[in-house]
């Protein structure tokens, strides 16, 4: 019948869209689970390190790790900005930037400077076309980051914090609040501000240490602000994950009103087209007859 | 029985080992250290190579690790694996590698710009060609 046939091509076309869509939903639901689960996983070693860190605070009153000094004048301060690699994953990455842009507006309006680092293709590729100073990136991180993949990154940020090109750090990540929630945050890396001491301690103690103090704490401090930002990104790939399976279950969802207002549209033309074919068909009976 | 004390082996990544032992050897960078219970606290990088754990059981599990720290506490071991072969000269060319990607990004913005540009230019030049064909038509009715 040569009835709607653009409308039966249209309801084709969106009905494979909607495949697509509902195929992207599964697929970013078991990907969510998977980052979720490496998300808990990755928890365990920052808390040791930190258990570790707040003893020798104890321990060693008299040094006093840069990393944990706070620094009167600041002039320029740092951002580490985690974004995702692709998008069709709602407002994520547009809710981070906006973050950033702010965030960065406010310092300069104090006449402080800012210097980013970008760990995601989103953020690296908006945030350079802004024009913002962009000291090192990392993109193509892939669902599954290793620590590996971020040490040049953030080495590359501690430098700078070591030889007082930035007085500040911070990253910026999502943070997951659930699957419908994600949260951009700005929080402060450097210096550390969460090695408060936890307990009262009932006697003095320290370690040995092999080689020499200063050596082990500045390894142990580095490793702890790594697994910091390594938390960040692989929170933000749950989050990216937790999008865009609500997008694209939205988007399925819309595909099907699509479809079933379409269906309506052409039923109805089809059955015009029936009624119109037999009222010939009658008319033209009646006049022969 | 012997004294046993806690020990707990994690990555960044993930929680590698937990339970109890009765004895751990770790490649510490100034040599190998066996730890029992009740040793003195001690805070060591360690070398990449293998811990091994001797749990009261009489098992031993074999652990490699890449690197990293070890905190012995009297009761509790705790060691912080890495999980990459790290050495000072790694580092600065892993963040080499940052940097560079960062200014490539930056060159190849100019060229996204080109390329906005070229787009441009040729959407004027279909636009203007259209409106000569409507012209040649309207000219023909």
């Amino acid at each position: 019948m040569a009835v709607g046939k653009e409308i039966r091509n249209q309801i084709k076309s969106i009905k494979n869209t909607q495949k697509i869509t509902r195929a992207m939903e599964m697929v970013a639901a078991s990907k969510m689970r998977k980052a979720q689960k490496r998300m808990e996983a990755s928890r365990p070693y920052a808390q040791k390190m930190r258990a570790v860190i707040s003893h020798l605070a104890h321990a060693h009153p008299e040094y006093r790790h840069p990393y944990l000094l706070e620094r009167e004048n600041v002039k320029r301060v740092g951002y580490i900005v985690i974004s995702s690699d692709r998008g069709l994953c709602g407002g994520l990455n547009t809710n981070l930037l906006k973050l950033v842009v702010t965030e960065a507006r406010q310092w300069k309006d104090k006449g402080v400077e800012v210097k980013l680092c970008t760990i995601g293709q989103k953020g690296t590729s908006f945030l350079s076309r802004f024009g913002f100073d962009i000291a090192a990136q990392q993109t193509q991180i892939g669902d599954q980051p290793g620590v590996a993949d971020l040490i040049g990154t953030v080495k590359v940020m501690l430098d700078a914090y070591d030889q007082g090109e930035i007085d500040r750090l911070f990253v910026v990540s999502n943070e997951f609040v659930n699957t419908m929630t994600q949260k951009p945050v700005a929080e402060q890396l450097l210096p550390i501000q969460s090695a408060e001491p936890e307990e009262e301690l009932k006697h003095h103690w320290d370690y040995i240490y092999e080689p020499e103090a200063k050596e082990v704490l500045d390894m142990l401090m580095v490793r702890y602000i790594e697994s910091l930002v390594y938390q960040g990104v692989v929170e933000n790939i749950a989050c990216e994950q937790a999008a865009r399976m609500v997008a694209m279950k939205s988007a399925s969802d819309n595909a099907g009103n699509l479809i079933s207002d379409l269906q309506l549209v052409y039923n109805k033309a089809r059955q015009a087209a029936i009624t119109q074919e037999i009222s010939e068909i009658v008319s033209g009976a009646a006049a022969v007859g | 029985m012997a004294m046993t004390f806690h020990v707990d082996i994690v990555s960044a990544e993930e929680e590698i080992y937990s339970g109890k032992a009765e004895m751990l050897f770790a490649p510490a960078v100034m040599g190998e250290v066996g730890v029992l219970a009740h040793h003195t606290p001690l805070l060591t990088s360690l070398k990449p190579g293998e811990v091994r754990v001797k749990t009261p059981e009489g098992e031993e599990h074999f652990i490699y690790v890449s690197g990293g720290m070890l905190e012995i506490q009297p009761h509790v071991v705790t060691v912080l694996a890495d999980t990459a072969i790290r050495a000072a000269d790694l580092d600065e060319a892993a963040a080499l590698e940052a940097k560079e990607r960062a200014e490539k990004a930056l060159a190849e913005r100019k060229a996204d710009i080109d390329y906005a540009l070229a787009e441009a230019e040729l959407a004027e030049a279909i636009a203007q060609l259209q409106a000569i064909q409507r012209l040649k038509q309207a000219r023909r009715h």
